[in-house]
This record gives structure tokens, sequence and C-alpha cells, in this order.
């Protein structure tokens, strides 16, 4: 039975019950297996990086499997994954499959093979000059950007991702194919606080945020929006009921308890948030998400906004080009970017990425208190004795 | 373990395809050099540039071959792609995103799997009025052969935009972009012709995801594929049919390293771990040590950070100290080792986990919204983790009985936990309190004593009191 090309399939809009499949789940993972994992599931033994984005895994009964991994992009059309069909087909025996970072990776048995495969892969280039797939992402270096759908398909976005990733990428791009870092640098992508993806536990977060409270649309607030919901929806309490001038039920906005996170507009198509002069970028640092050495952290506030210059960004790319080369001339090897910041002091940290430390950076939210530090133990920078001196003119006023 | 719970129907390209070589290949490289979409769109252009693999680069090819395949080929229309890159130019100009808000679509008796789209500029961009997308349940570890992913790009670019996502967040393959009209045929297709079922959406179970675990990792302490797939095709109910507060979510990491990020944002993050000893194979060690083998898999090759040294490098950095050198042997205290794998990722070919396998569960992950971020915190440390799973079952469905009943409309488990407390948890799953459920006890004294556990009780008559105590 062919894929139908019928309008509707051979389903019946009139009777949809009519031979109604459901409850599958997905297809068993067996079958995709290569023989070689497959005749080798559970017995690897170890491993090794060869190369950027080549890596060889070792079995108990002496196998091997060369993997071949290339930047994906997330967001790939059908010519694209036919591409990809077409590759792992001619070096493959058609099998491949996809990173949880959108990567992809192709796995043969050969060192013969995995030449013929690279010099494939990087023969393959868009007519504009990019690559269709580029081999790196291993080891200690940067690996592709997690992300969101941004202006492609999200309908609460503050920026656009797809852009972001591809100018931030662009611009990290030795470091895809390089692993000279103290360890690997995590780069992830929000395109607002929703953060569809593991974007708080990052190395670097780049985060899409609104700055301006939601418009009341309380033309049609009243019809489309379940306003008890919409307050309970508020974390800070920010929204109450109101009466339009005309009787409609609406609802009032404390703007000074708004924090923009736009759970509101998630509840209720009538309050909008996005802003074309107010949405930014912040920008997040520190953040792991494995267990080694020091256990899992959130990754930090450090650039409360950065503008949104379409299509490239400059600012947000020379802030993460700033922040991992301070990182890389100073880090131990093994330590991640928030332990590094850990380690020399988070006053140090802002001091070798030349970022500023604003009052956005402190804490104010439900547990604020447990950021601050409440020791003395301290390193000097000019932020602290800029303090000293606004201390001491207030003194003397 | 390695068979499918039913048989499956083979899903083989030639048999089931439905464009022809000569239509998959409609147009030539110099053609696609010149083309020009229909729109103008000089920022989007700008985005070719390059070494990165350029999305609208890719976009592109798929807009001309569009634009040459007869209209009939295609079941919405062949602008699809043209009208999406002129939508997200004008997003650029104008800094706000053009998608309406939401809107209910779905298949029937399913509450979850499609995610319903609108652009805000119909008139303008017709053929994105709908843009809904769906979600496919990929397969463990997202392995698959050309055979199901042709089949899958002739049905979504007959019946949709032909734009995908490998993979969206969660894990499924996200078909991005078709009309209400194709939603069900497209179902109808999935599951009668490659046997594939949606994945999850809204207020109910997501599709878990595992990472690539015993397939190709040598520290997967235990099988994340079969778990993953035993669970999703177990629960398919509460994955399809939303009775829940909220998302709920499942992710099965290997070994502590977590590679699926399952700490961060799964309510229940399995996480593989071992009770017994580190093997360790000395001759391997030494040889390390000799500089024969190069550390951490040869991840630092970059850049000289000169010789191995496994006193500065593995022993210094143990977070707990339980490594020693002994007569040239290399000594772990395993009673005092927490499994953070940072010796085991410098020295793979000379240490490996232990054998007695199982997972650590922790609970409650989540993204900031609403109360904030949440890591899962570490509720059973080991349970052993094989088919068909049933200790790990009678837990989940504990959870969900408690968070069923208790969970405040779109209240995470993590956030529940919060409210209630952790102990109230404990006692709901019938679990005695350990140290290593915390970082650190209480600094605050307010327990919450509970009358029965206090002796005497609670009820006390005033005029008692007062014959002990004037006014």
């Amino acid at each position: 039975m062919a894929l139908s090309t019928e309008r509707f399939a051979r389903y019946n809009p009139e009777k949809p019950m009519e031979n109604r499949i459901t409850d599958l789940g997905p297809r068993h993972y067996w079958q995709y297996l290569p023989p070689v994992i497959q005749e080798n599931y559970g017995k690897w033994k170890y491993h090794e990086i060869l190369e950027p984005g080549v890596l060889v895994h070792v079995s108990e009964t002496g196998d091997k499997v060369f993997t071949v991994r290339v930047g994906g992009c997330r967001f790939m059309t059908v010519e694209n994954v036919r591409e990809i069909c077409e590759i792992a087909d001619k070096h493959c025996g058609g099998y491949v499959r996809f990173t949880t970072r959108n990567n992809i990776e192709f796995h043969v048995e050969t060192l013969e093979k995995v030449e013929a495969l690279k010099k494939d892969l990087i023969s393959r280039k868009h007519v504009s000059g990019s690559y269709k797939f580029p081999i790196g992402g291993t080891g200690a270096g940067v690996t592709n950007i997690v992300h969101t759908q941004g202006y492609i398909h999200c309908h609460t976005p503050a920026t656009d991702a797809s852009s972001m990733v591809k100018a931030v990428m662009d611009d990290l791009f030795d470091y895809f194919q390089s692993m000279t870092l103290p360890a690997q640098v995590r780069v992830s992508m929000a395109c607002c606080l929703n953060m569809c993806g593991a974007v708080h536990c990052s190395d670097i977060a780049l985060l899409g945020y609104h700055r301006k409270p939601p418009i009341v649309d309380d033309v049609v607030l009243q019809s489309v929006c379940e306003i008890p919901l919409v307050i309970a929806a508020c974390p800070t309490a920010a929204i109450s009921p109101t009466k339009t001038a005309d009787g409609k039920k609406s609802v009032k906005i404390k703007d000074e308890r708004c924090m923009f996170c736009g759970n509101c507009y998630t509840m209720c198509m009538a309050l909008p948030l996005s802003d074309k002069e107010g949405d930014c970028v912040t920008v997040l640092a520190g953040g792991k998400l494995s267990n080694r050495i020091s256990p899992p952290r959130f990754s930090k506030v450090v650039i409360a906004a950065l503008p949104n210059n379409f299509p490239r960004f400059p600012e947000t790319c020379d802030a993460v080009k700033k922040i991992i080369e301070a990182y890389a001339s100073d880090a131990k090897k093994y330590e991640r970017i928030g332990d590094w910041a850990e380690r020399i002091g988070w006053e140090r940290f802002f001091e070798k990425c030349d970022l500023p430390f604003t009052e956005h950076l402190i804490d104010d939210y439900r547990l604020a208190y447990d950021t601050f530090r409440t020791s003395t133990q301290f390193k000097y920078s000019e932020a602290s004795w800029a303090v000293s001196k606004a201390a001491e003119s207030a003194s003397e006023e | 373990m390695f068979e499918p719970k039913r048989t499956e129907k083979e899903v083989k390209y030639s048999e089931l395809r439905i464009y022809s070589d000569e239509e998959l290949k409609n147009y030539t490289e110099e053609e696609l050099k010149t083309f020009k979409v229909k729109y103008d769109i000089p920022t989007c252009d700008e985005l070719e540039s390059g070494p990165w693999p350029s999305f609208v680069a890719d976009a592109k090819r798929a807009a001309l071959r569009r634009r040459k395949l007869p209209q009939e080929r295609m079941m919405i229309s062949r602008d699809v792609v043209e009208d999406l890159l002129g939508q997200l130019e004008l997003s650029f100009k104008d800094g706000e995103t053009h998608w309406k808000h939401g809107g209910i679509v779905g298949v029937f008796g399913y509450g979850g799997g499609v995610i319903g789209r609108y652009s805000d500029l119909q008139d303008k961009f017709p053929s994105i009025a709908h843009f809904h997308t769906m979600r496919v349940n990929q397969p463990g570890s997202k392995f698959y052969n050309s055979d199901y992913l042709r089949t899958l790009c002739d049905l979504w670019e007959y019946r949709g935009s032909g734009i995908m996502n490998l993979h969206g967040s969660t894990g499924d393959i996200i078909l991005l972009g078709t009309f209400t009209e194709q939603l069900e045929p497209i179902f109808y297709e999935l599951t009668h012709v490659m046997d594939q079922d949606l994945g999850g959406s809204g207020s109910n179970l997501r599709t878990p995801s595992a990472c690539i675990g015993k397939a190709r990792c040598e520290w997967s302490c235990y099988d994340t594929q079969e778990m993953s797939y035993e669970l999703t095709t177990h629960y398919q109910d509460e994955l399809h049919r939303p009775a829940f507060p909220y998302k709920f979510k499942f992710k099965f990491d290997g070994c502590p390293n977590g590679c699926v990020a399952s700490v961060a944002r799964a309510d229940l993050s399995f996480i593989g771990t071992w009770k017994d000893n580190i093997r360790i194979d000395q001759e391997a060690v030494k040889a390390y040590m000799n500089l024969e083998i190069k550390p951490n898999g040869n991840a630092h090759a970059g850049k000289d950070w000169g010789p191995f040294d496994i006193q500065k490098e593995v022993i210094g950095l143990c977070p707990t100290q339980c490594m020693w050198m002994e007569d040239g042997k290399l000594m772990i205290d395993d009673a005092e080792c927490t499994r953070c794998m940072h010796c085991i990722n410098v020295m793979p070919q000379a240490l490996r986990p232990g054998t007695d396998t199982g997972v650590s569960i922790l609970c409650g992950a989540k993204a900031p919204i609403l109360e904030g971020a949440q890591m899962g915190v570490l509720t059973i440390p080991f349970m052993k983790a094989e088919p068909p799973y049933d200790n790990i079952k009678a837990i989940i469905e504990r959870i969900w009985d408690w968070w069923m009943e208790e969970g405040k409309n779109r209240e995470r488990l993590g956030e529940l936990i919060q409210r209630q407390g952790l102990p109230k948890f404990l006692e709901i799953l019938g679990l005695p309190p350990m140290p290593q459920m915390v970082r650190e006890p209480r600094s605050n004294p307010y327990i919450f004593w509970k009358e029965e556990d206090v002796p005497g009780g609670w009820t006390r008559q005033i005029e008692d009191y007062r014959s002990r105590h004037k006014r």
C-alpha cells in the first residue's frame, strides 16, 4: 500500500472513526541500528576522538564503529533530509542518526570509509557558499546550539532563533571544528522565557526577553479569555479584574509588578507583549548539566539586555566571543565556564569578560537571598572601588 | 528487549513513495543559483553567507522545488516556503512575530501531538494562513534509515510545507506547517502506512527521550532506549489524552554525564548509576601515566595542556578525594565515591562504571515558567531498571495520582513539591527520608509537627491552663 495521493488520503471526513488506528507509539529502535551497533549493543568498552568530529568506539569484541558528526540545522527541509539519506545510502548502508543537540551522526566501520565519508561531506555546500554538513562538534569545543522556533513558528518570541544561531555559529565556527577549550562549552538559545530546551543550565545561554508589559486588548478580552485563569497565571499578582468604560469585563496590569514573563499571554491572546524596541537578548552564563566534578548549575544572567539587531546580532556575537575567549585564556583544564567563574569569583568574571555589573543582575525574585554573598571573601576590582567611592560621597552629603 | 511490542509494518520507500526520481531532481544547480523567491528578503538573504549551514539556503531550494512541481503534486499551496520567508523578513523588520496565539486543532480522539498555528497576516501570506505543527514520536535515540526518512519526506512534502525540525527540543520529529484539512490525512498515512504515531503536547505525558545509551556508549548503566520505548508504549493513553494538570516529562540518561539533560528538564529524570565498584584496569592506568594513551578520549587535542598528570588531573580533581596511588596502582575508596564520572571520562580505557547497575531517580525539574527554574531533586538513590520496569511504573503512578489530585492548573510536579513540601512528597511515595535528598538540612527550625507525633495531642482546655496560670 503506497502513500496515498488522494486529497484526504484514505481518510473519510464523513466517517472519522472508520479504520482509525491510534496509540501505536514510536517505531522500535532496533531496526534502525546499523549492524555493527546491533552486534555490539551494550558491549562498548571505550572511545577516542580521532579528530574534531570523528569518534571511534571500540567494543569488548574488538569491533570498532567510527562516527562522523556534522552540524545540523534544526530547521531542515525535505531537500536536506533527502540529501542526508543520499549520504547515508552511499556510505552507511542507509543508516543515520541525530543527536540531542541537533547534530547528525553517520556510522561506518573502517577508517577508509571515514575518509570517503568526510570527503563527501565537506564537498557539499549551498550555492551561497555555506557548508551543508560541517564536521565537528566533539570534545573540548563548541558544539551545536540547541534552540527554539523564534519568528519561524513561535507565537511568544522576544527574538528570532534560527538567525541568531546562524550568526553565532558562523562566529564560533572555528570552535566547532576544534578542541582547544578547557572543557566543552554548551551554548543554548531560547526565544522567550518559556525556554523550550535546557537553556537554564548551559555554559552560555541566549534568551529573548520582553521589556514592556502586555497591551490589554479589551475589545475582545472578555470573549476570548478566562479571566480568573489569566489573573492566576501571573506569578507576581500584577493582574486584577476591571471593567472598560463601555462595561466590558477586562483586566488591568500593575506595571511595576510586571516582569514581562508573558505567562498571561500564554493563557490569553488578548495580552500581547512583543515590541520591536522593548524586546531584547539577555545573556546568561555558567550553567552545566553534568555531575562531573561539580554538581549541575543554573545559568546566571550576565548581560541584562542586548539589542535585537537582525539578522546578525553583532552585539550578542561579540559578547559570546568575549566570554569564551576570556574563559579559554584563563580557565584550568576540565573547568567549565561556571566552575571557572566560581573559582576566580564572579567579580573577576565580569572583569575578565569586560562586562559591566548592573543592578539587573542582582536577584530580587523568590529565592534572591540564596544568591547574596554573606561573607568578607571578595577580591578588589574597579566595580568595588566605585562602591567605596560612592559610599564616601554619600556620607559626605 | 530487541523486539517491538507488536509486529510493525515494513517501511520500504520504493513501495511507498509518492515522487518519482525525475520529480525529486526537478531543478539544476544553475537554476538554484539564480532563483529568487517572490518577495524581497534582504535580511533573510544575509543569512546565506558564512560557513554554518544556512537554513535560508536550504529553504530556498525547497521553495524552488515547489515552484517547479505541478500544484496537483502538493496538497497545500506551492508558495508555502516562500510565504514563510516573506513573513520572516517582515518579522525582522517589525521586530515582532507574525504568528497568532495558539488555536486548538488536532486529530480526533487525541488532545495533543498537533500544535495549532495561524499567521496574523493571512491576506499577505495566504499559504501560511494555517501553519500547524505535527509532532511525530521519534524512534529511540533518533536512529533512522533512509527508507523511513525518505517516506516521511514524501508524505510531508505532499501534504505540508516540507519543512521539518530534526528534532524538537523534547525529541519529536517536527513537521512544521500544514493546513487543518491535511491533519487527519497525514495522521491516517502515518498510522496506516508508516505504522508510526504522533508524539505528545499539552497537559499530558510528553514524548520521552533517551541518550544514545547502550547503542554506542561504554558508560550506559542501563538500556535507555529499551526503557524509553517500554514506558512510551505503556503510557500511550497518558501521552495522547491530556488528563494532567500540566506537562510531564520522562528523560533517560545512561549515566551522570547527563547527555539528554534530564536533570534540567524532566519531571522524572532517570540517571543511570551503579552501586558496586568502578572497574579498574591497572595496566591501562599505567599506559595513561606513561603517556601511551591520550586522556579524556583525546577531547583536548587542540591545545597542548602538557603531559598527562594523574595526580593533578584525576586524583586531585576528585570531588570527594577518594582516590590515591598505592604501590603504582590507582586505588578508589568506592564507598566514598559519588560517581561524578570525571575519572572515568578522563581514562575510559582504564576505568569503567560498576556492573551492578540501576537508576537514580530525580524529580521535579523544569524551566523557569512559572515559579522559577528547578533541577530534579534526588528522590530514589538506586532502583533496578529492568524490563518490564514494574517497580518503576508503580512509583510513576503513585506520583501521578498525587499530582493529578493536588496539582493546580498548570502546576508542574516540581512546583507542587515546592508548595506542599518535599516531606509530603516522600510520604506520598512511601519513602523514608535520607540526607542524600538535601544539600544541607534546613536552617530554619519551622517544623510542621504532626499532631499524632506530639505526646498528649493538641486539644487543650483554656480552663485547665488557667488553673496553673492566672491571667
